[in-house]
Order: structure tokens, then sequence, then C-alpha cells
């Protein structure tokens, strides 16, 4: 069964300084007695009390401003980051699609990359193999992905990562923004591809700036302020209130 | 603005029992499922292994094939050097140092690296989801294939200098294996505590610097326990550690005879070992990422 379920969950980050990181202050704090040692380590609270229950066909959109604490939700949902208070319980094959650069290696070539991305997505190395020609026709690189990845632009890197992503079958899809530097005819393209990657999908969530993008992938939406949930409701209305207008209709006046 | 938490109660009421049923961070069920879904992902490990190797050698013409002539000018020159030192002859006094120094290549690389696994895998660890053993695996099994890469120069010795070996050169198995199982312990525990206090893998490469001297690599324990005036003083050899690991290795590949004391002491340190790697993974898996 594909699910997420978050329950009271809190992520808390340590700041740890050159000075509280380093052992000596551990150590001689101890020798040392109280003075100045007491201290803590200081906390942001990245994200606070969150209650959120996801089923299979779920399209979540996540909204806020920069640091409500989109990213890090999403990275809770995907299991890198365990609550540190609350439970969070995920059930399903997890595709995070977070920072296309992480997990490539430049001085492999690009069929290398495709095959080590798609296995850390949790596919085998013969579904890979399987699907490496439908990526290269999609990415359009041809002949290049033999070369090494160095040699790429970062356009060609974006169509890359793209082309993988889109060619697996998660259950759970998380996408984090940033698919810019990308032509808009590639763009068009990968929209498509996005879209039936959703529908394959089970649950998707998708934190992202663009409203259109928004409301061509996603039916219900999550407001984050602060590191907490501030409204979680069908796509339309959160978006209203978030932005204060009502975006779709403008969009559909369009 | 009020907060809603699902479009209707009935699906929050559903989730609650699921949530609660979930192991909690710290519980022996999680430590053990990442070490059992990393071993799932040794295709990945596997191949990120290899890569690391042929990386390191990429665009020079001899490839992989540097690791063992490396080790091989290394091994010869300082065995010239010691059995010249020692004045021990040279004929079994190379491989001897050749060998140590191979089991002992092994040994820091683990040790070394296993203290960096986390921090050096930062993007990774913050990016996409993955247990952590994974990339303890990738580092032994780097090691593994640095150590395979090496063995070549043991056996050219063996060939120029042949030692009496017999059947129990099979024993080297079973005391790679245990060494191989060692490298997975110390890297956890080093690795997670590191992660937390930076200072620690500075520490720990200046302190296996210091017990490679302290080890009988390139110089012999038998000889020097035959030198009255010292032979007290070497016994404090035994407290080292290390000198088990090489020995349980070096003994059959050189076709000594087997002390079986070594195995015994490595068989304890593997188990406590595991055991502290364990209870360490257990409290602070899930705070690697945060740490990193």
């Amino acid at each position: 069964m594909v699910s997420i379920d978050i329950a009271g969950a809190c992520v808390d980050f340590p700041i740890f300084d050159a000075k509280s990181r380093s052992l000596k202050k551990a150590v001689l704090g101890k020798a040392g007695g109280r003075i100045g040692t007491e201290s803590k380590v200081p906390i942001i609270e990245a994200l606070r009390d969150i209650n959120i229950s996801l089923r299979k066909g779920d399209r979540v959109a996540l909204v806020g401003h920069n640091g409500a604490g989109k990213s890090t939700l999403l990275r809770l949902m995907s299991g890198i980051y365990e609550p540190t208070r609350g439970r969070a319980a995920v059930h399903g094959k997890v595709a995070p699609v977070f920072d296309l650069a992480v997990g490539m290696d430049p001085e492999i070539s690009g069929l290398d990359n495709i095959l080590i991305r798609g296995l850390f997505l949790g596919m085998t190395k013969k579904q890979m193999e399987a699907r490496v020609d439908d990526i290269a026709e999609f990415t359009e690189l041809g002949d290049y992905l033999s070369m090494p990845l160095r040699t790429y632009s970062t356009g060609m890197r974006v169509r890359l990562a793209l082309g993988v992503v889109t060619s697996i079958d998660p259950e759970i899809l998380l996408l984090d923004e940033g698919i810019g530097a990308v032509d808009a005819e590639f763009l068009a393209k990968a929209r498509d591809r996005l879209n039936e990657l959703v529908e394959r999908s089970g649950i998707l969530v998708f934190a992202s700036h663009s409203d259109e993008f928004l409301a061509d992938l996603c039916d219900t939406a999550i407001w984050m302020d602060h590191g907490t949930v501030r409204e979680h409701g069908p796509l339309r209305e959160v978006l209203h209130h978030y932005k204060g207008r009502d975006v779709l209709a403008e969009m559909e006046a369009r | 603005m009020a907060v809603t938490v699902t479009e209707d109660g009935n699906r929050a009421e559903d989730a609650r029992p699921l949530v609660d049923a979930a192991p909690g961070p710290r519980s022996w069920q999680r430590a053990f499922a990442d070490l059992r879904q990393g071993w799932k992902q040794r295709t990945l490990w596997g191949y990120l292994g290899w890569q690391d190797i042929k990386q390191r050698y990429r665009r020079s013409v001899l490839g992989p094939l540097w690791i063992s002539i490396s080790m091989g000018v290394i091994a010869t020159a300082m065995g010239i050097l010691y059995a010249a030192l020692f004045q021990e002859d040279l004929h079994s006094f190379l491989p001897y140092v050749a060998t140590g120094l191979l089991i002992w290549n092994f040994i820091s690389g683990c040790i070394l690296e296993g203290s960096e696994v986390f921090i050096a895998n930062e993007g990774l660890i913050r990016f996409l989801p993955a247990p952590l053993s994974l990339h303890v695996y990738r580092l032994v099994w780097r090691q593994t294939l640095f150590f395979l890469h090496n063995l070549v120069i043991w056996g050219l010795l063996m060939i120029i200098f042949p030692q009496p070996l017999d059947w129990s050169l099979l024993l080297a198995i079973p005391a790679f294996v245990l060494l191989v199982f060692n490298g997975g312990w110390i890297s956890i525990l080093s690795g997670i505590i590191a992660t937390r206090f930076r200072d620690i893998p500075p520490i720990i490469s200046s302190v296996t610097q210091l017990v490679f001297f302290m080890t009988p690599i390139v110089w012999s324990y038998e000889r020097l326990l035959s030198n009255p005036a010292v032979a007290e003083r070497a016994r404090i050899a035994e407290l080292n550690p290390a000198m088990h690991f090489v020995e349980i290795l070096r003994q059959p590949l050189l076709g000594h005879d087997i002390v079986w004391r070594h195995w015994t002491i490595v068989g304890v340190i593997t188990v406590i070992g595991w055991a502290a790697a364990l209870v360490c993974l257990r409290n602070y898996r899930s705070r690697v990422a945060y740490w990193v």
C-alpha cells in the first residue's frame, strides 16, 4: 500500500559552529565545570508539529515562501530526515527529485550516470538498461551519452537528469523546483513526460513557485508557513488564500 | 486561518495505527533494516566502488595497474632498506615486509576512510535517501579491490622468493573475511562519531600513523623477542590490536606457523567492535543526516 503518514513531526537542526562541533568543548566542558559551557547547541526548528496523511492518487502542491520548510518537508517524506519528535511512516518506493546535480559524476559517461542515478532511485540494472534507448531518444543527446559528463552544458545535464527521473516507475514522486535551465521546446516535451510520470506514480508532492506547473499536475495543496502547515485543501482554495487572489481563475481567463 | 489536516476526518483516523506501529528512529529493527537494505543494493555500491578505483586512474595508460605498481615499488624499497637496517636475510624479509604492507594498507584504508565515510558522502546523504550502510559497503568493497590489486605483488614475490607455503594458505581466506568484517564496524563507528565531532578524523589519522610503526610490519616481532635486551619491551606490541590483524593473514600467506592466539584476539575484537557499532548505529543512525 502506498501511503505517507506524518503525525506530530518536528525537524530541528542543530547548528554546530566550529566550537560546539569539536570534541574540545565536550571533553573540556565536562572537566571545567559549568562556566561558559552551559550554552547548548542552537537549534533551528525547520518543521513544527506536522500532521499530514496522503494516500494513493493524491497530487499535492507544496506552496510557501522561501524558507517556509517546503524542501525540508519533502526530505522528511523521502526519509532522508527522520523526525526529531513525532512520527513519519512512508510506505512505497520513493523517487525524490531535489537537486539534479547530486549523485552525478562529472568524470564518467552520461550512460554510466544514467545507470547510477537509476540504481539510487531504486531501479535494477536490468530495468535501467532496458530504458537507456528511451532516455537517449528523449534527451536528444545521442552519441554524447558516451562522453564524460563534464563535457556537457548545464542544459544538457538537466536533460539527462530529467530523462532518468521521468523514465522510472516510482510509487511516491517528490519533486522540488529547480527544473530550469532547459530550453522552452524541451520543457514542453518534459512536461508531457512529467504528466505521464505523475499518472504512473501513486502519490505526487510537488514544491514549486510556478502556478502553471502546479495547476497542471496537482489537485490539492499544502501551504507551508514558518515550518508549519498553514492550510491543506483543494489547490484552488489554498492558492487563492496564499496569493490573495484566485490564480487559477486568472489562468483560465487567459 | 485554520489548520486542516486532511480533507476528511476518516483518513486521519485510518492513519493513526499505522504511524504508531512504525518502529521509532532509535530501534534495533531500523538499525538492522539499514544494514539489510544496504546489502540489497549491492549492484549500486559494487558499481560505485569500481568507479572509485577507475576514477583514480582515469586517462592514465596503465590504469588500476598503477595500484599494484606503486605498491610493488614501495614494498621493494622498504624491504631492501629495513632488511639492511636490521641485518635480515633479504630472501625472507622482502616478502615479509611486502605482505605486511599490503595487509596494513587494507587496515589503514578502512580506518582512515572510515572516519570520513559520511562526511565525504554529504551530498548523497542529504539529497538521496539511501541506507547509511550503503556508503560503508562501498568503502570496504573499494578497499577490498585495492587489496586484490596489491595481491599481485605478493604473487610475484612468491615466484621470485619461494616461501614454504602449504595447505594453511587456505586460512588466508577466512582471515581476510575477518578483516573485511572489522573494516565494516570500524567505518560505521568512527564514521558516525567523526560526523558529529569533526576533530576525530585528524586524531585518527595521526594515531594510525603511529600504530604503523608499533605494528611488526617493517620489523620482526620474533627477532626482537630473541634479543634479551629488548624482549620485555617487545611484548608491549601484543597490546596493539593491529598486530593480531596483520598476523592472522600474514602467517598463512608466508607459510609461517599459525599462532591461534591471534585468531582468538581478532575474534573477540570483531564481536566487541560490532556490538559497539550496532549500538552507535541504533542510537545515531537517524542523526547522521542532520550532522553532515
